[in-house]
């Protein structure tokens, strides 16, 4: 019985063995680029050294990672190249850490974002993952420290949420480099394009303020038909984002 | 194609919309994010029975951040450090030591004899670059292998935080961000990355305040200087047995000597040229983590320790090769580092240092980490203390501490001599990489300038006014 299920796995797709192999630094000539996002002290640089087998240091406090860190993987032939972005609580102010992972996500036009997010404290961590759908819909969500939620009674559900969000949804507890294989595997077929994200939009928001947003998000499509987060630009525009208004002026959101 | 008009004509269109959206629209926009949040959060999340809040890390944070153990429980976890680093690093210092000085360096010589390599080369190479490299291994590597990982497994378990969190009120009181507490933890470890970490604070004027402050925080290229010469001057007044714990505490008063001028400078700052209303933020208290010992000792040993030492080694060795230059080219009857060396006594006397240590700090620019090794050797040349060392502008072989004392006494070093040379690298410019980060971090020279002057500039009003004061007291 035991041995069977030991060949199950190994047999099963998600398995370490099949198409893995960690890159470190070596990101030339890579297929696809995925970002990692998240809240501080969610363990994303944890995630991004079991993406990656670099050994980046891990702090344990808020802030660690102020600039971009880059590393790569390669799976089923293809090659990640990956980008560990500052952790935020949000992307609606103007600190530089804030900018460097809005801009990204937003010019950089990574194939997959993966949002990590603290198991434990989902609330608050959601409220990044929201404004990062709005911005893009090549999203994984990836629910990390299940080791630590664990630890204090609190479980997710993790297939209402991923119909919620209308991404997929990942546990992991990359400490202990649970859950990496399927997240691996999810990212791919996210970046191959194999499951459709339809991410969910911000709701509740003030009948007036949705007008507007509505009529001026509209007006970006009339003129950029493919563009996909017309309505987080319409967002910022209404806010005055000095850098989206000169995106706009420099041709930035032009699809090639 | 886009026309420029269109472009235009969506961000007209977006000023009359803002007519109809009224002046609450990053809240609005907030509030509508919380809620989405919160509800879909309820959906999906289930507490089993009760919430534990991490049973242990409540116990733990209502100790650590209390209002009366908080402070004293800081020091005695930064002591505890200080002292092992101390203790720990005096017997692999010597071993390498000879093993580098006593074993190797003759063997180069023999070497360079035996293929007749003409003398200054031999001189340039051997006695200049490879001395300084070995100088500063010896004196850098054990206390950074023991510091770092010690650090590092503080960090990892999560109480730098805690740290940030005790000391926010004091930072939000000196008019600076209460973030500033984690970037000046980060310049103990070096202050060119506590520089990068400011990146966390939103307003550029607390940034600004943030950013020259750093240099008052020891970095590692200092902790090596403040524990060397305490534990030569102040160590040894105290009985054999006290003798680390002595030295330990007159490194831990020079740090929080640092501390203070870092509330000082920012009260100064935010009251003068950075004047503006204290943000406000929120500190998240991660959950303590238990640290992975090997990877952390693995991560802070590559990531830290040999990546420091491998600037200081870029650095030390030209600076190697300059001393013997400036030791062996004579106008006239002196050498130009003596001729330096004597100009600058007077000057130096003034402020209760000498000729020798403003003559290091000059040649040292580019690293804080071979202060130490350059005064030695400049001190043995200009004193011309017999049996040590072999000749000008060689960095000689001194394999204890005591060693390294007698020949600073020889040089005519005092107690005050000791005290300033403490507090004077403690305040004064910071290294080339930091000034250069600065310059990046801020793209503004006038900043930069501030923020190289203003603490050097510190550094000679506090080291004159210690040795009036000296002076007066007939010390």
């Amino acid at each position: 019985m035991k041995n069977q299920s030991h060949n199950n796995c190994e047999g099963c797709e998600h398995f370490n063995a099949g198409g893995l192999k960690r890159l470190g630094l070596d990101v030339k000539g890579f297929d696809f680029v995925v970002a990692l996002a998240g809240n501080p002290n969610t363990g994303k640089s944890t995630v991004f050294n079991a993406l990656t087998g670099l050994r980046q240091h891990t702090g344990n406090w808020p802030g660690k990672t102020v600039t971009r860190a880059e590393g790569g993987f390669s799976y089923n032939d293809k090659k990640y190249k990956l980008m560990d972005l500052p952790g935020t609580y949000s992307l609606l102010s103007t600190s530089q850490d804030e900018e460097i992972a809005r801009n990204f996500i937003l010019f950089g036009k990574p194939d997959v974002t993966v949002i990590v997010v603290d198991a434990g404290r989902l609330e608050r961590n959601l409220n990044l993952a929201l404004q990062i759908l709005e911005i893009t819909d090549q999203a994984v969500l990836c629910l990390n420290l299940m080791d630590e939620a664990k630890r204090q009674n609190i479980s997710v559900d993790e297939r209402s949420l991923a119909r919620r969000l209308g991404i997929p949804v990942v546990a992991t507890s990359a400490r202990f480099e649970e859950g990496i294989p399927e997240l691996i595997k999810t990212i791919s077929d996210v970046a191959e394009k194999k499951i459709k994200c339809q991410p969910y939009r911000i709701q509740n928001i003030p009948a007036h303020i949705q007008q507007a947003v509505d009529q001026l998000s509209h007006r970006i499509e009339e003129d950029y038909p493919n563009i996909p987060n017309s309505r987080w630009i319409a967002f910022r525009l209404l806010e005055n984002d000095k850098r989206v208004i000169e995106a706009l002026e420099n041709n930035e959101f032009e699809i090639a | 194609m886009e026309t420029k008009e269109q472009k235009k004509d969506i961000l007209s269109f977006t000023n009359s919309l803002k007519w109809n959206i009224g002046e609450d629209f990053h809240d609005s926009l907030t509030q509508s994010i919380y809620t989405d949040a919160s509800k879909i959060a309820d959906e999906v999340v289930k507490v089993q029975g009760e919430r534990k809040r991490m049973p242990l890390d409540g116990k733990i944070d209502k100790i650590v951040t209390s209002r009366t153990l908080g402070f004293p429980i800081m020091l005695l976890i930064l002591s505890v450090v200080l002292w092992l680093t101390i203790e720990g690093a005096n017997v692999p210092s010597s071993m390498l030591a000879t093993l580098l000085l006593d074993n190797i360096y003759p063997f180069l010589k023999d070497m360079a004899d035996s293929i007749g390599l003409v003398w200054w080369l031999s001189g340039f190479l051997i006695d200049g670059v490879y001395l300084a490299l070995a100088w500063v291994i010896s004196v850098m590597l054990p206390p950074m292998a023991i510091f770092f990982p010690l650090f590092t497994l503080l960090e990892d378990f999560g109480y730098l935080p805690r740290v940030a969190f005790n000391l926010d009120k004091l930072f939000r009181k000196s008019g600076a961000d209460g973030k500033q507490a984690l970037t000046m933890s980060m310049g103990w470890g070096c202050n060119a990355a506590g520089v990068i970490a400011t990146r966390i604070i939103d307003s550029p004027r607390e940034r600004l305040i943030a950013i020259i402050t750093n240099n008052f925080s020891l970095c590692n290229g200092r902790w090596p200087t403040q524990i060397l010469i305490a534990s030569i001057f102040i160590g040894v007044m105290a009985p054999p047995l006290l003798a680390g714990l002595v030295s330990t505490v007159s490194v831990i008063v020079i740090a929080l000597l640092g501390v203070f001028f870092t509330f000082v400078t920012s009260y100064f700052l935010s009251k003068t040229a950075l004047k503006g209303e204290v943000s406000t933020f929120t500190l998240e208290l991660p959950p303590y983590r238990p640290p992975r010992i090997l990877r952390t000792l693995y991560t802070s040993l590559i990531d830290r320790t040999l990546i420091v030492l491998w600037r200081a080694c870029v650095f030390a060795a030209p600076a190697g090769a300059v001393i013997w230059l400036i030791s062996n080219i004579h106008i006239g009857d002196e050498s130009i580092a003596e001729w330096a060396i004597t100009n600058m006594d007077g000057f130096g006397l003034f402020f209760g240092l000498n000729g020798v240590i403003l003559l290091a700090y000059i040649v040292a620019i580019p690293a804080n980490e071979i202060i130490i090794p350059t005064i030695l050797m400049l001190t043995v040349m200009s004193t011309g203390v017999d049996g040590y060392g072999e000749g000008a502008g060689v960095m000689f072989e001194l394999d204890s501490m005591s060693a390294t004392g007698d020949v600073l006494r020889a040089g005519g070093w005092t107690l005050l001599t000791a005290i300033n040379l403490m507090l004077f690298s403690l305040l004064h410019n910071p290294c080339s990489t930091t000034i250069y980060t600065i310059y990046q971090e801020t793209k503004s020279a006038k900043w930069t300038a501030v923020a190289s002057l203003l603490p050097i500039a510190m550094g000679f009003v506090v080291c004159f006014l210690v040795a009036q004061f000296w002076y007066l007291l007939g010390g």
